[in-house]
Formats: C-alpha cells, structure tokens, sequence
C-alpha cells in the first residue's frame, strides 16, 4: 500500500501541494487527475522520491526516502513525462538499462528487454536507434525500460509499483488500449499502477480509484463512478462537463460542454458561466 | 525460417559483441603504436636487437640504455597515460554534461589546469618552506589538479539548473573560463623569470618531450587512480543519458556519481597537464568515433577511449618526432591539425543547430 499523509511541497514561497493525503492500493490503478498546475506531476514526484516533501510517506510499510536509489529501483519504476537521450543509444539498449536497474545482467538483460519491447509492440524496432523513434514509439520504449525494471509485478519486498506521468498522452488509440492494457494487467498481477492522465474518458476505462487534485489538496478520491461526475469535476476544471453513460461495455465518457470555460480570472464557479454560455 | 527470426531478435541492437571485438583490435593497435614509438627516433637503435639483448639475459649497450630506457620509454609511457587519460576525461565529461561536445579542453577545464600548474612553477617559490616540503615534487601535479577541480565545478555550478545542463550555458562559461586562465597565466608569464618562461613555454602547445621518469612517477599514478575511478561511473554515465531524474529512478545515487565524475575529470586532466601541457581535440575525437563504431555504453566506451586515446597520442607522437626531424614539432599542434577538423565534421554531421 502506498500512503501519504499531509504531504506539502514548497518552490519558493508557492504551495505546490498543500497537506495532501494520498492512498493507493496494490492490485489497483490509481489515477490522479486534474488541471493545469494542480499539482499532480509534483505529487507524482514527491511520491517517487524524485523531490523533496515534508509529511509521512509511506511504500508498503518503509519510508521510501530512507531507501536506498538502487533498493527503491527494485519496488518501483517510473515513466516520466518527457525524456531526452543524450546519446545515440539503440532501443534495445535503453531498455536494457531498465532491466539491468531492476537487476539482471548479461543473456538474462537481453531476454526481459525483448520481452518488454513484445509488450508494447516495439519488437521490430529493437536495432533501430532511440533518437531515429517517433514521438509516440519512444514514449512506448520508455515504457518498456520501465516494465523491465520492475517486470515482475510483486518482488521478495513486496509488490512493485509502475509510476507513469501521461504514458498515453502521444499514443494513437491502438497503442494506447495496448498500455491501459499493460497498466491493468501489471495490476491484476498483484502489482500497483499509479498514473497521472489528462483524458478523462481514457481515465475512467482504466482507473479503479481516481484522485482529483487541485490546488495542491486531493479533493475528491474514489471509485471511477463516484469521482468522475459532473458535480464533482465541473468546479474543478470550471467548465461543464457531460459524463455520459455506455453500456457495451459499459464505460464513462466524459467530454466537455462548448463554450462554458470560465477562466479568464473572472468569477469563480460554474453558474455565472452556465448563463454566460 | 520463424524459429531463426526468434533466435535472432532479442540481439538485434545489441552491439556488446562488435564493442569487444573493437577493445581487442585496440589493444593490438596499441601494441603497434608502442613498438613503432620506441624504434622511431633520431638515434639509431636497433629494437629487436635490444629485446634480443633482454631475452638473453645480457645488459643493454650504455647507448641502447640511454636511447631506450632514459629517453623512449618514458616518453612512450607518458605518451601512452596522457592519452589515455584525455580520452577518458572527454568521455566522463561529455557522458557528465550529456553532451558529445563537451571536453575538458575545450570548456576550460585544461586552462584551469594549465593556471594551477604555472602558478606552481612561477610561484612555487613563495610556498611556506614546510608546504612545500610536504608536497615536494607533486607540488605541479597537484596544483594542476586543483587548478582543473575548480574550473570544472565552477563550470557545472554554472551552467546546471535543477539538474538540467544547458549546454549553450556551458561552452560560453568554457570561453569565459577559458579566457580568465589564460590572462591570469598571461600574468603570471610576465612575472616569471628566465627559467620559468621556459618551463611555461611547453605548456602552451603541449608536448611530450619533456617527459621523464621522475615526472611520470607522480603523474602517472594520479592519472591510473582517476581512470580506474571510472570503471564504477560506466552505468552510472549510462543512465544519466536518460536525464538525472530518470538515473535516479533505476536506482542511481546521481549526486555522488557526479563528484566522483568531477573528480576523475579533474584527476586525469590535472596530471595530464601537469606533464604534457595542454594537448587538444584528444578528450573529443576519440570518444566521438568509438560511439559511432560500438554505441555508447560507458561500459565499452570508457575501456576503449583509453586505449585509442593511447594509441592516438603515440602515434601523434611519432609524427612530431618525424616530420621535421631532427627538430620536433609540439604534439598539442599534430593533435589540433588532426582533431579541429574532425570537430567540425561532427558539428556538421548534427542535424539541428546547436539548442539541446
């Protein structure tokens, strides 16, 4: 179980996250949502313990700020939003790198990184270099160094847990099936998924618990039915929103109402835009 | 045909099999550099003759001794270690900046190594008696060390935020850097006296002739204790390609593989420019053309820069003892004759303008 209790990050003199609580549970995936700057790649990185954060954090039981990087690279692995390559590495080098990080060596390293590259369909590309991928493959061959480090969804520790910040945002929709595929799956195994998505349609397909941040404070957290509604989304993002129902299978889709932003600083809440618009 | 095409795929991409193929074929150049380096030369000396002298358990002839043992060998293992050591700074550097430009003698970290060494020969003399008793004759190498420590970290402070290097950030403060050794040493040439400016005139252009045993003897280690420090970079270097954070997620402890990496910079380059002054284009070349041949996993790269740095600067070497012979010609102007125009080719070869 991963747990945080009154987590508050500073920059400065902002609040980034203001006495957040987090809860996510192995088994599961956990999305977090929100708007622009309400902090969830900050939460994200304060729950890989890429920044600093004052409050209890808690990965199965152990602080994860008094691991160890190369203990902590064996419970979790983490897929960043965006990641340059500096040098002219080939795919399957990099995702060699994820494998060697969660501890395999040699034949065995070369073995996991082919099979992780079969995972999100980058068989093919394994001789081709990094830098040569487009937008889309080389999110999916971050992926799969991701997936090779922690490839095993529970370790001698305990689960493994799969950090992943917008891993569809640069799909198309094939690719990003197959990854909320490979999310739940990793899940189903007994691992953790914890994802942060800006597509909220695309969240309640695959989310079992959905946080919605913002301002730096979780204010909704829950099942996908319970947290993805109108009532509670629309004061958030301040602009209506329908969710619609379908029922095969059945699934959320969430799409917004044209013409009832109201951001420009004007009035807060819903309803001055509502006649507005 | 399916079952080959199974058996075959998880090696596409890997290139460890051409890398230790190329560490081998290294090695015997390295072999053939060192042998033509000691039967090339002014002198006539007869190598096999020598050797043939050795097997047999005869002592050398007092000219076989002083041609071979007192001139050529020192001069081929200075050749050999400095070599080896600018190869290996550039690869560590550029790996540390993630940047195939960066190199110590380009970003001022050789100038700042150069200052600290011709503060200790111009200056020297003002050390307090028991310092410099204490240091003695590393007093050179260590300020050379210091010289090259500080210009490196001042360069990463500089052009690092939040752990991102801008790399435009870190060529201009490499001028500045640069600029302001050179006119503090310009200083300090103008205060020195007879001996001293020509102690300092071989730092400009760089060059082996000086080499000798004594000076071996403390840069030598120095530059082996740097080098071998950076067998425990290699993965590290390699998951810092990925961006720091993402070195610290696969379990990397990136702050302390960074000032071990300065530190081994700051180590080989200090001592290199200690002996031989400041030799160019090395620290860039060598790690540029082993990446395009076996990729650029530090594992591979780090072992076989030394080894083609080596082999490059001997053989650099015997050009400037033959070109113009007898007279020599400064290795620094062989190296910067053959490593410029390489450095240009690889600015051209980049696709987009230079913004990472």
């Amino acid at each position: 179980m991963l747990e945080a209790r009154d987590l508050t990050v500073r920059l400065g003199r902002r609040t980034i996250l203001d006495g957040l609580d987090f809860l996510a549970h192995p088994g599961e995936v956990t999305v977090i949502v929100g708007p622009n700057g309400s902090g969830k790649t900050t939460l994200m990185r304060a729950l890989t313990g890429e920044i600093a954060a004052e409050g209890r954090l808690s990965l199965d039981g152990t602080d994860p700020r008094g691991l160890r990087p190369w203990e902590l690279a064996r419970r979790r692995g983490v897929m960043a939003q965006f990641a340059g390559l500096a040098f002219p590495f080939t795919v399957l080098e990099v995702v060699r790198l994820g494998a060697e990080a969660g501890g395999q060596s040699g034949d065995a390293a070369d073995a996991r990184a082919g099979a992780a590259l079969r995972r999100v369909d980058l068989e093919g590309h394994a001789a081709r270099l990094y830098q040569e991928l487009s937008g889309g493959e080389q999110a999916r061959a971050q992926l799969a160094r991701v997936l090779a480090q922690v490839w095993e969804p529970e370790g001698p520790e305990g689960p493994r847990w799969l950090f992943l910040d917008e891993p569809v945002a640069s799909l198309d929709v094939a690719h990003q099936l197959q990854v909320m595929d490979l999310a739940r799956d990793y899940a189903r195994a007994g691992g953790g998924v914890i994802a942060v998505m800006h597509d909220l349609s695309l969240t309640a397909t695959i989310a079992d618990r959905v946080v919605l941040l913002d301002e730096g404070r979780a204010v909704a957290a829950g099942p996908s039915e319970e947290v993805l509604r109108s009532a509670v989304l629309e004061p958030v993002y301040r602009c209506r929103l329908d969710v619609i129902r379908l029922d095969d299978p059945p699934r959320l889709i969430v799409t917004p109402r044209p013409g009832t932003a109201t951001l420009a600083g004007a009035a807060p809440g819903i309803t001055a835009s509502a006649t507005a618009g | 045909m399916v079952a080959i095409a199974e058996a075959a795929a998880p090696t596409a991409g890997d290139r460890r099999q051409r890398a230790r193929r190329t560490t081998l074929g290294l090695m015997v150049l390295t072999l053939v550099a060192a042998w033509a380096s000691l039967a090339t030369g002014a002198a006539e000396v007869s190598l096999a003759e020598a050797l043939g002298r050795l097997a047999r358990g005869e002592p050398l002839t007092l000219h076989q001794q002083v041609v071979l043992m007192d001139i050529r060998l020192p001069r081929l293992a200075t050749g050999l270690l400095v070599g080896a050591a600018l190869a290996v700074s550039g690869a560590v550097m550029q790996g540390l900046f993630r940047n195939p430009l960066a190199d110590p003698g380009l970003v001022g970290v050789g100038a700042g190594a150069g200052l600290g060494a011709v503060t200790a020969i111009v200056l020297g003399g003002f050390l307090p008696a028991s310092l410099a008793a204490l240091t003695g004759t590393y007093t050179v190498p260590i300020a050379a060390f210091l010289g090259g420590w500080a210009a490196t970290l001042i360069l990463y402070r500089v052009s690092t935020r939040a752990g991102r290097t801008s790399v435009a950030t870190m060529l201009l403060a490499g001028i500045a850097l640069g600029a302001l050794a050179g006119a503090a040493t310009g200083l300090l040439v103008y205060v020195a006296d007879d001996q001293q400016l020509r102690d300092l005139t071989f730092w400009g252009l760089g060059s082996l002739a000086g080499a000798s045993w004594t000076k071996l003897a403390v840069a030598g280690p120095i530059m082996l204790t740097a080098m071998a420090g950076t067998l425990w970079l290699a993965r590290g270097l390699n998951g810092l390609a990925l961006g720091e954070a993402a070195a610290a997620h696969m379990g990397i402890a990136v702050q302390r593989m960074k000032n071990l990496a300065i530190l081994a910079v700051a180590g080989a380059t200090g001592a290199a420019v200690a002996v031989s002054g400041g030799i160019g284009f090395v620290g860039i070349v060598v790690p540029h053309l082993l990446r395009l041949a076996t990729g650029p996993d530090h594992r591979f790269l780090l072992p076989n820069a030394a080894l083609l740095g080596a082999s490059l600067l001997v053989g650099a070497d015997i050009l400037s003892r033959s070109v113009i012979a007898p007279a020599e010609l400064p290795i620094g102007i062989v190296t910067a004759l053959l490593g410029a125009p390489v450095f240009l080719w690889i600015l051209l070869r980049r696709r987009g303008v230079l913004d990472l």
